[in-house]
């Protein structure tokens, strides 16, 4: 096996345009898993930490975040936690601190796996995925469009993953999970929601339901269509919601949890989190701490 | 490979490394510190917390080669020669080691749990140890060994 050390962008690149079948790694808490219980065993490592720009994070012309693939999650928690609130909930219920220490959002897209926590609040925040290689450059992929299949993304096998752009949100965003325990759970399935005050329209996101996460596209259509921006949440309206949110998801059974489960589950925690988003966009809570 | 990083501030060469050995395995079989333990190697159970340039991580989910040039501290690097670090010592006083296996990597998180938060809430303690098993106290011991730990430095 060969270790490879890129300590630029550039470097690495070129390493991965060398040796696409090099696997890279960040935090390594996916990848050292495979490799201490030799589920896989690479041809080459390719080590990101050394790459500074995968580590930053910065407020583009455009007025979106461009955040590093290598910002490990208890960052983002500290520095990025007002403008990227759906995120970054989801964040805090990843693993533990150490895995915070360590583990990335861009780890968990290139992990791409049904029921990583980052990719829920990704899809209801209209996040774009910044991919690149040496031979094509830069490639902007929609995160509805970045999962392709369980653990299988967009990315090709020379390109590695730059960063993620995201507008801070302009609502509330909400991320809400069920697993056996507050703490070190995979999620049996989860559910996001961001509000898009200004355009009167409200983004989705599924987990851990579906070969892929996916946004519950025709429960979004239907909140664009009915929803009173000026009164109170009509209760036939967060009901048929949670239908259409419960009928996006195709899910399996498996030893987390049974089909029937997860699909009741993602009814319950789309009227949830709706209802948490519902009333701090009514109370003006959100207005005032985005200042 | 070789590998060349510092632990507990001594500069430590390893030879032959294999380019997908953990840095667990570096410090226990290789550079003769056997004090973080290996229990899962699948950051679930914490007990090879080490600080990783001053961040407390799972060594079993650090490739050995993303240690080159940079700064480790191990449960052995917290003792100032004989004098214990103040939540070891706290651990001994409290009853909170029953078999020890997990010591280790409690002692080394709650140590950095107490250098950010000066007067930790429990909240807060068993939300920085929820990555740390224990199979024998039962927690209520090591929960006494960070507050009394927590108590000392602030009073101190
Ligand atoms: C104990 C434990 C608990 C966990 N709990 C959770 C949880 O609650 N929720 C959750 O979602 N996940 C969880 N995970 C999984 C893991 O921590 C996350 O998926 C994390 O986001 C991975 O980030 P990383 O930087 O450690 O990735 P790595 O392990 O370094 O990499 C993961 C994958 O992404 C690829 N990759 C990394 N960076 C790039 C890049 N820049 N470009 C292209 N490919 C790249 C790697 O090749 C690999 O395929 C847990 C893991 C452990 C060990
Ligand atoms: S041995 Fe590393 S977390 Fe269990
Ligand atoms: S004392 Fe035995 S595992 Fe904690």
């Amino acid at each position: 096996m060969d270790f490879l050390r890129p300590t630029t962008w550039a470097e690495a690149l070129a390493a991965k345009a060398d040796r696409p079948e090099a696997v890279p790694i960040q935090g390594g808490t996916d990848v050292m898993v495979e490799l201490n219980f030799d589920l896989h065993r690479p041809a080459a490592l390719l080590d990101l930490n050394q790459v500074a720009e995968l580590a930053e994070w910065t407020s583009e012309e455009d007025g979106r975040l461009r955040v590093g693939a290598g910002v490990p999650y208890v960052r983002l928690i500290a520095e990025l936690g007002n403008r990227l609130p759906g995120l970054a909930q989801a964040a805090r219920t990843v693993g533990s601190p150490q895995i915070r220490n360590r583990g990335t959002v861009g780890g968990n897209l290139g992990a791409a796996s049904p029921a990583g926590d980052s990719h829920p609040p990704l899809l209801a925040g209209d996040a774009v995925i910044e991919v690149e290689s040496a031979a094509r450059g830069v490639r902007m992929i929609p995160a509805a469009e970045f999962y392709v299949g369980v653990k299988r993304s967009a990315l090709e096998p020379d390109e590695l993953i730059r960063a993620f752009r995201m507008s801070p949100a302009t609502g509330p965003q909400y991320f809400s999970k069920v697993g056996t325990r507050n703490a070190m759970v995979i999620a049996v399935c989860s559910f996001a929601i961001a509000l898009h005050p200004a355009e009167r329209r409200v983004g989705t996101g599924i987990g851990s339901a579906a070969p892929t996460p996916r946004r519950a596209l025709a429960a979004e259509e239907f909140l664009a269509a009915e929803l009173d921006w000026d009164a109170r949440l009509d209760p036939a309206v967060l009901a048929r919601f949670g239908e259409l949110a419960a009928e996006a998801a195709s899910p399996i059974d498996d030893v987390r949890g049974t089909a029937d489960y997860r699909r009741h589950a993602i009814g319950v925690m789309a009227r949830r989190t709706l209802t948490w988003a519902w009333n701090e966009f009514r109370s003006g809570h959100f207005e005032r701490r985005a200042g | 490979m070789r590998v060349t990083f510092t632990v507990n501030g001594r500069r430590e060469t390893a030879d032959d490394v294999w380019e997908g050995e953990s840095l667990l395995y570096v410090l226990r079989e290789r550079v003769g510190l056997p004090g973080s333990k290996n229990a899962c190697e699948q950051g679930e159970c914490g007990s090879c917390t080490v600080y990783l340039d001053g961040t407390p991580v799972c060594a079993c989910l650090v490739a050995a080669g993303q240690v080159e040039g940079r700064e480790v501290r191990t449960v052995e690097g917290l003792a100032d020669g004989d004098r214990l670090d103040p939540v070891q010592e706290a651990f001994v006083e409290c009853g909170a080691v029953q078999c020890g296996f997990c010591t280790p990597g409690l002692v080394v998180q709650a140590h950095d749990l107490i250098e950010r938060v000066a007067e930790p809430s429990d909240a807060e303690i068993r939300e920085a140890l929820a990555g740390n098993l224990c199979r024998c106290t039962g927690y209520e011991k090591i929960l006494d060994a960070v507050r009394l730990a927590a108590a000392r430095k602030a009073a101190s």
